[in-house]
């Protein structure tokens, strides 16, 4: 398995107050990995970190073994990581189509378009030309990761996909996250629904106020040291 | 009649003072940047006009060719080379930044140009005027500015809403931060949106010079018109700002009738009236 | 739990504080025996030096700490200076009592004023301060008894109800421009130092913070407006008073009263009390070092306070007071710990 990012001692500061404390995080090629953790446990600044919407230093943050730590955001979405925000963050003077056709702008080529999109997501067609607000959470949800995909990003970093929407458009999303990861994207999931995170990873990565608690393979790992790990206990 | 024809030139003078607006309208919108050295960029660009007519012998309005390209130029490197750092420092940087370059290009022009009243001279279009059925007179020059407003702001409602580019710019204005997470580089933009800025307050400054003579200090004043057309149109929307400055001009006009020393004093007068009844403007669209 | 409670006491004064109200005391002896050791033309750049520490203290209240930034107090300026003429000119009222009414007139203008600015926010709200303020302009340019656009002159007579000579009317004029500003920088003082002040920074530092802990934000800056306003006409009346001649272009001009100011608040250091004295003294020096070259110093003015903006936004002072902590007007408050007492005996 290669090695697709790699956060060496990344720490994080708003202002004065220190928000990561030296984390250590790899992601395979391929592969979905999950950051799960309390509210204020850091999982969005991690993410934030990467997507170079937060100083970093540079050697604190690798891709594809080179160091982007403190660049621009959109020069990192030109090196193929985006962001799906947390709260969607969709632009509410544009439309859904003009939404989507936004993450055009990293000009990066690859196998995602609108069309593709719309495959994906056929809902969003029929609704491609409303006002953004106008959608219901789950609709911007889609919209929120079409925008995303049509970057060709080869990261994908989710943050808080299920935030507010309701169990059943937490599993239709879920589901075609599913299908992007199986065409070989690889996903950060940051997720509060630890049992939906689980289900979507391969590995996952437990945050505690700030500081890595706990990182291991999915799969049959005891639910009950996850908890310790969550609410440091 | 005579009422008739000067609501008909104060609705024309709107036309003006949309012109001015434009530019402060877009750094506003894109990049919530309240240029305070927009009235004095307005007048600069007659001056630049000037000096491109005295060296080419070419007549005003060709001078435009020269003219919104050194504009367009100036406004592209200051946002780039200095007002984007003044962005994420909170209200005061921008603000005394641009107060600061206010002053600069003032006595800047003071320094070079001496204190003398300048003008463009067009020629015979400057006092022509059509005779409409009806006793109705209408100026051709202030028709001619009315229609650059009304193209001028068309045009950019197409870049808006049809371009790739204006959909950046909208973007942008929503939402900066997310805008930049999506790979938009959002320093370009605002050269680019300040670029286009200066360019259409280049038309405005050298259409203003045609008509009324300048002097370094005449840039406060088309800042405040270039206001209060803004506000009493309403933030956020350019036709809004085309109406809010022909309602400027038509109180003007209604002042000016009373006794041409009111004139400027009846604009200010309509605008803390709406600021106090209406504070949203008469046609208000933006979220902030 | 044993008995010996510490207690805390709030200090208010610095080290540094102590030490430089030491100085400030013999520096103020020298300043108000100046009429018996200088000359005309010291009293006159002292007085003038005053006023603007006057000027810029208010309009740093103003900014600094309210968060109101208003490029229009020239107004106030110019409506005090009018109120003074207009009373003494045409109702023959004494000039001592104008001179007092001059600053509650301005303050008193203010409230309408109020109402139609404060629907503004930001820079939009500077702009429309500049607005009303040529409004009083034209209206003073309008109205004949002020003498329209030529505006009025201060007779002889109403000069020599201050004093028939002119030495001693220097020195009363010079007198009065010194108290008026130490007054009026006092007053600023006290209402940092007060639980209006603390109000202030709050609101400076997170506006909505403030209102939910039930700071009345629209009342504090109500309040400071007008305070501002009352100050700055009192000033303004005591300028026009050594200037003997007022028009509505002088009155209200934005170049002498308000770029001038804001420069020296920007440069000296912006929400400081000590900054308004050092960008004035930079001011001053810099006017007279390039007396020669016309308009010249505004432009490097304007460059200074450009370069202070982006590179040192908390001005000269700002940065001292960074790097050592140093303060002459202390306004904070801080908790020190107070001296152990024994435990109550059983």
């Amino acid at each position: 398995m290669t090695l697709l990012l790699r956060t060496q001692e990344l720490s994080a500061f708003y202002g004065d107050f220190q928000a990561l404390f030296g984390v250590n995080v790899d992601v395979m090629l391929g592969e979905t990995v999950a950051i799960i953790g309390a509210n204020g446990a850091g999982k969005t600044t991690f993410l934030r970190a990467v997507a170079g919407a937060l100083a970093a230093a540079p050697e604190a943050v690798l891709f594809d073994g080179k160091p982007i730590g403190g660049k621009t955001p959109h020069e990192i979405v030109r090196l193929g990581i985006a962001m799906v925000p947390e709260g969607r963050r969709l632009f509410p003077s544009l439309s859904v189509e003009e939404n989507l056709l936004l993450g055009s702008h990293s000009g990066r080529a690859g196998p995602w378009n609108l069309k593709r999109v719309y495959q994906l997501f056929p809902r969003l067609q029929e609704l491609r030309r409303l006002p953004a607000p106008s959608l219901s959470g789950g609709q911007q949800q889609m919209a929120a990761i079409g925008r995303a995909l049509i970057s060709n990003p080869r990261l994908l970093l989710c943050d808080e996909l299920s935030l507010g929407l309701a169990p059943v458009v937490i599993r239709d999303i879920y589901e075609c996250l599913g299908a992007i990861a199986a065409e070989g994207t690889t996903i950060v999931l940051v997720e509060q629904d630890i049992n939906r995170a689980l289900d979507a990873s391969a590995r996952f990565y437990c945050f505690q106020e700030g500081r890595l608690a706990l990182t291991a393979p999915t799969g049959d790992f005891d639910r009950a040291a996850i908890s310790a790990a969550y609410f440091g206990l | 009649m005579q009422w008739l024809n000067i609501l008909i030139q104060g609705a024309l003078l709107g036309g003006f003072y949309a012109l001015f607006a434009i530019g402060l309208s877009m750094s506003f919108g894109i990049m919530r940047l309240v240029n305070i050295a927009h009235g004095d960029f307005i007048v600069l660009s007659a001056y630049v006009g000037m000096v491109a007519i005295e060296g080419t012998g070419l007549d005003p309005f060709s001078s435009l060719v020269i003219v919104v390209p050194v504009m367009f130029a100036l406004g592209y490197v200051l946002q780039r080379g200095l007002l984007n750092f003044t962005l994420s420092g909170g209200l005061l940087p921008p603000l005394l930044v641009t107060f600061g370059i206010s002053v600069i290009i003032q006595n800047g022009l003071l320094q070079g140009f001496g204190a003398y009243d300048h003008r463009l001279q067009e020629g015979p279009i400057e006092t022509a005027s059509l005779h409409l059925p009806g006793g109705i007179d209408v100026g051709v020059y202030p028709l001619v500015v009315f229609a650059a407003a009304v193209l001028g702001i068309a045009g950019l409602q197409l870049l808006f809403y049809s371009t790739r580019l204006g959909r950046a710019f909208r973007a942008v204005s929503d939402d900066a931060e997310t805008a930049e997470l999506m790979g938009i580089d959002n320093r370009k933009l605002y050269a680019l949106a300040l670029g286009i800025a200066m360019a259409f307050t280049a038309i405005a400054g050298v259409l203003f010079g045609i008509r009324t003579i300048f002097d370094p200090a005449a840039g406060p004043i088309r800042l405040i018109l270039a206001f209060e057309a803004v506000i009493i149109g309403g933030l956020g929307s350019l036709w809004g700002t085309l109406l809010g400055g022909m309602v400027l001009g038509i109180a003007q006009a209604i002042g000016a009738a009373l006794d041409p020393t009111w004139q400027i004093l009846a604009g200010h007068i309509a605008f803390l009236c709406i600021l106090i009844l209406r504070p949203s403007g008469l046609f208000p669209r933006t979220r902030d | 739990m044993t008995g010996a409670a510490e207690s805390i006491r709030v200090e208010r004064a610095t080290k540094a504080s102590r030490v430089f109200a030491v100085a400030a005391a013999a520096m103020l002896a020298a300043l108000i025996s100046l009429p018996w050791w200088g000359d005309a033309g010291d009293m006159r750049l002292i007085a003038e030096m005053s006023y603007y520490v006057a000027l810029a203290q208010l309009w740093n209240l103003l900014a600094g700490y309210a968060g109101l930034v208003s490029v229009g107090q020239q107004a106030y300026v110019g409506l005090g200076g009018y109120m003074l003429y207009y009373l003494t000119g045409v109702w023959d009222v004494n000039v001592y009592l104008a001179v007092l009414i001059a600053g509650p007139f301005a303050g008193l203008m203010a409230i309408p004023v109020s109402f139609a600015v404060f629907r503004l926010r930001g820079a939009y709200f500077a702009i429309g301060t500049w607005v009303v303020s040529e409004v009083f302009a034209l209206l003073a340019s309008l109205i004949a008894v002020l003498g329209a656009g030529s505006g009025l002159s201060l007779t002889v007579p109403i000069l020599q109800e201050i004093s028939p000579e002119r030495d001693s009317r220097d020195a009363i004029l010079y007198l009065m421009t010194l108290a008026a500003s130490l007054l009026v920088i006092g007053i600023v003082y006290a209402l940092l130092r007060s639980r209006h002040g603390l109000a202030l920074t709050a609101i400076r530092d997170s506006e909505p913070a403030s209102a939910s802990l039930g700071v009345n934000t629209f009342r504090t800056k109500f309040i400071i407006y007008i305070a501002t306003a009352t100050c700055t006409g009192l000033v303004g009346a005591l300028i026009f008073l050594q200037k003997l001649r007022i028009s509505p272009e002088a009155g209200f001009s934005i170049n002498d009263w308000t770029v001038v100011v804001i420069f020296m608040v920007v440069i000296g250091g912006i929400g400081t009390i000590e900054g308004p004295f050092i960008g004035m003294l930079i001011f001053i020096v810099l006017r007279e070092l390039l007396a020669d070259y016309g308009t010249y110093y505004l432009i490097l003015l304007g460059l200074i306070a450009i370069v202070i903006m982006l590179k040192a936004p908390s001005g000269v002072w700002g940065s001292v007071l960074q790097r050592y902590n140093l303060q002459l007007f202390p306004v904070g408050r801080r908790l020190a710990p107070a001296p152990l007492r024994e435990p109550p005996k059983r």
